[in-house]
């Protein structure tokens, strides 16, 4: 033990040659040691030594008025007010003061601890050899030792129930943690698969909350509906308008490309999943000249004009198009829910 | 005089002859032509769709058509209506300057006397969307959190959530909606120019146009207060967090590198 308390022994003899030990004159690569030391002015000169001290003082007093800033301004201003400072413009009086000041006394003592640092502090450089690792022979016998009678005193290897009881529970405990993985659950199930649309419902614009009817929808618009019955206050909207969202748009029967496409729209009306294949953002920059769809997350572009087909970016697959059509009333209703999972693709998608 | 008649076979005394026709034609028409007009009595709209027709076959014609039937180089103006031509002129989009992915913005070159005939002659084309009323466009008594959410809803994807504008495919881009007068940004959502779609009113009623409207002023109108300080541009976190990394840390760097730059030592070596 005691060599471990007085580290100083391990340390190398010859030590705090601070100005640079003389290398043997025929060894190449001796370690030139340190140049030797220079004075700063403030070494040299009282008076510069007492302004360094005024200006690291003037630097803390400086910070010590900002944060007083910093709580007047915090009482002081509403935290409605904007004023006009140029250049910013119109900014909010509470939070500039409050940057300002905040600023001000965080840098203000920096300034002045580097201040202090390089004029006042000593400068004098200091070699300080590294201890050697390893630890000597008798205080590894001593560790070694001591660890044997710790052992002995335990009486763990006499007692053979208590050993044996104490591996069962350290093993067993771990299984508390392995039982609450379950919590990570419960699998999603058809959810993936599924979404609010069925046959029968109406597709209702999410601007007036009214139902579409299919004269609303002109060529070159851009509308986004919502199944019939989805309320905004339901608990579950949050996950249910993530796949429901569609997009409508309408678009000249002969430009449509895809045969399918063109069936399953009702007069040139096509409904397509506003959700993204690829990781599943919110899509619809639609190009009303081009029909492209852009995303803007990783600019996966969709042809609308040609099933919804990637055209450019990291997306797999087309959008989901909703079949619909237009019912005896002259709304617009889907004809069944997505035929393929709506979003991105997963890993029992198929 | 004679010197005049000297050079009457000069190679280039036809070409003055020719200005000097040219000028007294002009002239004249332009001396005689409002006398014209006025004898013309008839109703005030058939007399701006005639103004506007003339103004169409000198600035429009040659891209869409001498009865705006379309051109390989422009489409057909039948049916985009007045509300159309008010935009597209109106913000200086028209005349195109050249062909290209987009027609941008830029200074607008006819008096809104003379956009309101060439609009009057495009709406006798053919019905179509049209110019909206002083009122139509009026956001002062609209709904600025209604129009937030339509506007996140309908606008934003392409205008980004405070209407900087944004890029789209091959060259084509959403334009910022700063300063831009409600009546184009109504008439941007009527009639859907170039890429843009619309929303007609029947699938966004008046009201929630001017909600939209009242926000895009309020979040991005002249008095918008930008609380922090610094807006750059609203273009959300990535160029924030970019400006924090290049010009937050930089200046850090910076810092560090002056100081230890400067030594304290008394004699500079």
């Amino acid at each position: 033990m005691s060599s471990q308390e007085n580290p100083e022994e391990a340390l190398p003899a010859e030590q705090g040659n601070a100005h640079g030990e003389v290398a043997p004159k025929d060894d190449p690569f001796a370690d030139p040691g340190l140049p030797p030391h220079k004075p700063r002015i403030q070494d040299l000169d009282e008076r510069a030594a007492k302004r360094s001290e005024r200006v690291v003082a003037f630097l803390f007093t400086l910070s010590m008025i900002a944060t007083i800033g910093f709580i007047a301004s915090f009482v002081a201003f509403p935290i409605d007010k904007i004023v006009y400072v140029w250049p910013l413009g119109h900014v909010s009086a509470l939070n500039l003061s409050l940057g300002l000041t905040l600023g001000i006394a965080l840098f203000c003592i920096g300034a002045g601890a580097v201040h202090w640092a390089r004029t006042l502090m000593s400068d004098v450089e200091v070699a300080d050899e590294r201890h050697a690792i390893q630890a000597s022979p008798e205080v590894k016998a001593k560790v070694m030792a001591d660890f044997k009678a710790g052992a002995e005193e335990s009486v763990i290897g006499r007692r053979k129930l208590i050993r044996t009881t104490m591996f069962g529970a350290l093993a067993l405990v771990p299984l508390s943690g392995v039982v609450l993985l379950r919590d990570l659950g419960p699998l999603p199930e058809k959810k993936l698969r599924e979404t609010s649309w069925d046959k029968g419902k109406r597709l209702i614009n999410q601007n007036t909350m009214e139902p579409l009817r299919a004269e609303d929808v002109v060529v070159g618009s851009l509308t986004f509906a919502v199944p019939e019955g989805l309320k905004e206050d339901d608990h579950e909207f949050n996950q249910k308008i993530a796949k429901d969202a569609l997009m409508i748009v309408r678009i000249q029967p002969d430009e449509i490309k895809n045969k399918q496409q063109r069936e399953w729209a009702a007069e040139g009306i096509v409904a397509y999943s506003k959700i993204c294949t690829h990781v599943g953002c919110p899509i619809s920059l639609y190009e009303q000249q081009t029909h492209h769809v852009l995303c803007p997350c990783h600019q996966s572009t969709f042809d609308l004009s040609d099933g919804a087909r990637v055209i450019f970016g990291p997306a797999g697959h087309p959008l989901p198009q909703l079949r619909i059509k237009v019912n005896d009333q002259g709304y617009l209703e889907a004809m069944g829910d997505f035929a393929e999972p709506v979003g991105p693709a997963f890993w029992e998608r198929g | 005089m004679k010197k005049l008649s000297a050079r009457r076979r000069h190679p280039l005394a036809a070409v003055v002859v020719l200005l000097f026709a040219l000028a007294a034609t002009g002239g004249l028409y332009a001396a005689f032509a409002p006398a014209g007009k006025a004898q013309a009595d008839e109703t005030a709209q058939s007399l701006a769709i005639e103004e506007g027709k003339k103004l169409y076959a000198v600035g429009c014609a040659s891209c869409h058509g001498t009865g705006g039937q379309g051109t390989t180089d422009g489409p057909s103006l039948v049916g985009v209506g007045s509300a159309a031509v008010d935009f597209q002129v109106g913000t200086g989009r028209m005349p195109a300057q050249q062909p290209g992915a987009q027609v941008p913005k830029k200074k607008v070159i006819y008096t809104q006397a003379q956009i309101d005939q060439l609009a009057a002659y495009v709406a006798s084309l053919g019905a179509g969307p049209i110019t909206p009323t002083e009122s139509q466009t009026d956001p002062s008594n609209a709904d600025v959190g209604k129009g937030g959410e339509l506007f996140r809803t309908n606008c934003a994807q392409c205008h980004n959530f405070t209407g900087e504008g944004g890029a789209l495919t091959h060259g084509k881009f959403a334009p910022s909606l700063e300063g831009v007068s409600p009546k184009h940004i109504y008439e941007a959502m009527q009639t859907g120019p170039q890429n843009m779609p619309s929303f007609p009113d029947s699938t966004m009623p008046e009201k929630e146009k001017k909600d939209i409207i009242a926000y895009v002023k309020a979040v991005n109108g002249e008095e918008t207060p930008s609380p922090g300080g610094f807006g750059l541009g609203g273009l959300g976190p990535v160029s924030e967090g970019l400006f924090a990394w290049i010009f937050g840390l930089g200046a850090l760097i910076a810092v560090a590198v002056w100081v230890a730059a400067h030594t304290a030592k008394a004699k500079k070596s």
